[in-house]
């Protein structure tokens, strides 16, 4: 070498070496950093942030679990049952890896419902982050399909009839039905062919397409930033000439990587005092009727999904004739009501078309297929969350008096349907799911008027304690 | 915690607070069993009454009677007391009864049994099991109280001995009380026929020892999960400590 530097070359570490010689081949500091080490978060994030994180670690404890659970389980109708009973009795740890995955799949519930109720209550949804509320709404419909594929698979009668009602709604749509139902059965009736096939989607097909839809969820989240319980843009603040972050800003990386490590810690406790000791919650985790094994001819008294799937198996069940002419009314008012908000021309148009085909099938297509209808738009209904809002503020805590109640509201009607769908149902429970139904539509339906006639307080320039 | 988080606690603890009851189809009361699954002197008596006046019909297939060891008997107990229709403890507890000839000779070929506690819970086995009445009427001579027309005959009589069930109006100043839907409201008692060789108290021992056997039988592991649990609890209540400092070190420099 021709020149002899000064200072003698600093001999670094050989993970830091290690890490550059990555780094020039594969951007893995860039993508650390982007994702969370400079990730710039508000520093106001409260309890109710920690469910994004938690929803991560169900996944993958889920993961994880199944892996292990799939080395012993048989998808064949003959030993299912019996295999999930070898995994619990034989297999050594199995009973702590079933119960983990049992237990799993209700705190997976648990946590994106309470995470999805943070979105409503601070306009999480709103511009910028409209993406990441749709990869939201998207995962959570490949996480029912997963939950309700997984649940098949130990075979028992609670799975077996489960499966049949909802496959039987299916069947009950005009003219293409019955062979839907065949297509989606792989056989006359639910049998091996449709054991293995959910087995197929339960293990691979969904948690793929769950895996990619996280990290789109996250790419979205970090590329905007975070919202938070102020519904403030802290990248429209002016920045802190010390620190260049802007002024409520803080890095998460360490300060809500410990936040959120206590946050697992607390998760932990609790679902280890569920797991452990109370890994049936009452017959809300594992029925009772699913330790009875699969009898395609010995029909339950009382079919009840898991209680994750109750309000939307309500909101089914409560469309009967009665509620189509409520509905059919419905229609009519709303396209009166909403009239002079809808552009003139094209849009006018549409909405007639599209009122005029749902009175006409009201009248003529089964009770029944309007159920599948109501239970599918009760799910798609969140994706709608961002235009539907109209607010000029994001947060609960500068919106008025009429969206605290429709919220309120909602979530009692979201309660008591989930109550309710344990339940047999009688008459008097029919009313009731039926006044619930529409209320849990009306929160969606009428939010472009009530959202935009509320009062709201100024949102301050800072965020608040 | 925000208000509206403690709203969200409340909900979900009134919801935890009532169960998913299981359901008795008929309206006959549960009575409550009260089994201890760490005694190992009620599971071994259990196991026993089990082995003699059950497996003749009902198995309990998936699981072995290698697995009675973790009750306290060891493997010269288990093939001296209890095998009879095998001869390797590592065999499976299962009936010499096939599904074939149970369904000719009951109408309903009798189920397994490995899991029956987890379906129907002990107070509903333990109530079943001291519910048979001699009934002329069906194909046994047997009914049952909670499981009306079973298929399954009062195997344990001779314990219990046999019992007629009597059901009346209730009377109250000498007129049927009204059960409000237009009916009266009727009472139900056992009268003993001819006695059997215990008494009551003895028979609902043997039936409670008799409970306990199969709900350990449901989950074999269950007082392992109960005792690996407690330990898992402490760790975690430190770990939360542990962090909670660490989360709030970190965080007292911010303003
Ligand atoms: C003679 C054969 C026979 C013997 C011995 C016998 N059972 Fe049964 N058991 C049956 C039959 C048959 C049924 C099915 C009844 C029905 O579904 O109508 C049955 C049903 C049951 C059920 C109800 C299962 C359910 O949930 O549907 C229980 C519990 C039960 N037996 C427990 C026992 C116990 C405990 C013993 C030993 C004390 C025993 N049985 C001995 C024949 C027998
Ligand atoms: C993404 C989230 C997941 C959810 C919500 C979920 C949910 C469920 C549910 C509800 C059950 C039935 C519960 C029971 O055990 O009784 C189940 C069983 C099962 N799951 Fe999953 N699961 C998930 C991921 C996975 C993955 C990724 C795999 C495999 C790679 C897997 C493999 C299995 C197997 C083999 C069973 C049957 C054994 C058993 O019933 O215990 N699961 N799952």
């Amino acid at each position: 070498m021709a020149n002899t530097s000064t200072t003698p070359p600093v001999r670094q570490h050989w993970a830091h070496q290690l890490l550059d010689w990555v780094d020039a081949r594969f951007p893995l500091t860039p993508l650390w950093e982007s994702q969370w080490g400079k990730y710039i978060a508000p520093k106001n994030m409260n309890f109710w942030y920690i469910f994004g994180s938690l929803s991560a670690l169900v996944l993958a404890l889920q993961i994880v679990t199944g892996i292990f659970l799939t080395m012993n389980y048989k998808p064949d109708a003959l030993l299912a049952f019996a295999s999930v009973e070898y995994i619990m009795r034989e297999v050594p740890w199995g009973w702590l890896i079933r119960y983990m995955h049992s237990t799993g799949a209700s705190a997976f519930f648990i946590v994106v419902y309470l995470h999805m109720f943070r979105g409503l209550l601070y306009g999480s949804y709103r511009k910028p982050r409209e993406l990441t509320w749709i990869f939201g709404c998207l995962i959570f419909l490949s996480l029912m399909a997963e939950a309700f594929f997984g649940y098949q698979l130990p075979w028992g009668q609670m799975s077996f009839w489960g499966a049949q009602v909802i496959v039987n709604l299916f069947a009950a749509i005009p003219v293409i039905g019955p062979d839907l139902a065949i297509w989606i059965r792989g056989d006359y009736v639910i049998g091996d062919a449709t054991l293995n096939r959910f087995f197929a989607f339960h293990v691979i097909a969904i948690p793929l397409v769950l895996i990619g839809l996280v990290v789109a969820h996250l790419m979205a989240l970090h590329e905007t930033g975070s919202n938070n319980p102020d519904g403030i843009e802290i990248k429209k603040q002016p920045k802190d000439p010390h620190t260049g972050l802007p002024l409520d800003g803080i890095y998460a990386h360490p300060y809500y990587s410990v936040k959120d490590v206590f946050g697992v810690a607390v998760f932990l406790l609790v679902f280890s005092i569920i797991m452990f000791f109370a890994p049936e919650m009452g017959g809300y985790f594992l029925e009772y009727n699913n330790f009875i094994p699969a009898d395609p001819l010995k029909t339950p008294p009382h079919i009840a999904p898991v209680w994750y799937f109750t309000p939307y198996y309500s909101i089914q069940r409560a469309t009967t004739t009665d509620l189509l002419y409520v509905l059919a009314a419905g229609v009519v008012v709303l396209v009166a009501f909403y009239w002079r908000e809808i552009p003139r021309g094209l849009w006018r148009k549409l909405t007639l078309a599209v009122a005029a085909v749902l009175l006409v099938g009201f009248y003529f297509i089964e009770a029944k297929v309007w159920g599948v209808v109501l239970m599918g738009a009760s799910v798609l209904f969140f994706f709608l969350m961002p235009w539907l809002d109209r607010a000029p503020v994001k947060s609960i805590r500068y919106k008025g008096p009429l969206y605290k109640t429709a919220l309120a509201i909602f979530v009692v009607a979201f309660l008591v349907l989930g109550w309710l769908g344990t339940e047999a149902p009688t008459p008097a429970y029919t009313r009731l799911a039926q006044v619930g139904t529409l209320l849990y539509f009306g929160f969606f339906i009428l939010m472009p008027w009530y959202s935009k006639a509320d009062s709201h307080k100024p949102v301050p320039s800072r965020v608040t304690k | 915690m925000t208000r509206i988080s403690r709203i969200v606690l409340a909900a979900a603890l009134a919801l935890a607070a009532g169960a998913n009851a299981r359901a008795a189809e008929t309206g006959w009361k549960l009575e409550r069993a009260g089994v201890d699954v760490t005694d190992r002197a009620s599971l071994q008596s259990g196991a026993r009454t089990f082995v003699n006046y059950c497996l003749g019909c009902h198995g309990l297939a998936l699981m072995r009677y290698s697995a009675l060891t973790s009750i306290g008997l060891t493997e010269e107990q288990i093939k001296d007391n209890l095998m009879f229709t095998a001869d390797k403890v590592g065999q499976p507890i299962a009936t010499a009864m096939s599904a074939r000839q149970g369904k000719e000779w009951f109408g309903v070929a009798p189920p397994d049994l490995s899991v029956i506690a987890r379906a129907r819970g002990a107070d509903w086995l333990y109530t079943y099991l001291r519910t048979f009445y001699r009934d002329a009427s069906t194909p046994t001579g047997w009914n049952n109280a909670l499981f009306p027309n079973v298929g399954m005959p009062h195997v344990l009589w001779s314990l219990q001995g046999e019992r007629a069930l009597r059901t009346e109006e209730l009377m109250r100043d000498g007129k049927p009380v009204s059960d409000g839907h237009g009916g009266t409201v009727k009472v139900s008692r056992f009268e003993t026929i001819a006695p059997g060789s215990m008494s009551a108290v003895e028979y609902d021992r043997t039936v409670r020892d008799l409970v306990a056997f199969l709900v350990w039988a449901g989950e074999p592991h269950q007082l392992a999960r109960h005792q690996l649990g407690i330990w898992v609890l402490y760790a975690l209540v430190i770990l939360v400590f542990l962090t909670y400092f660490l989360y709030k070190s970190y965080w007292k420099d911010l303003h």
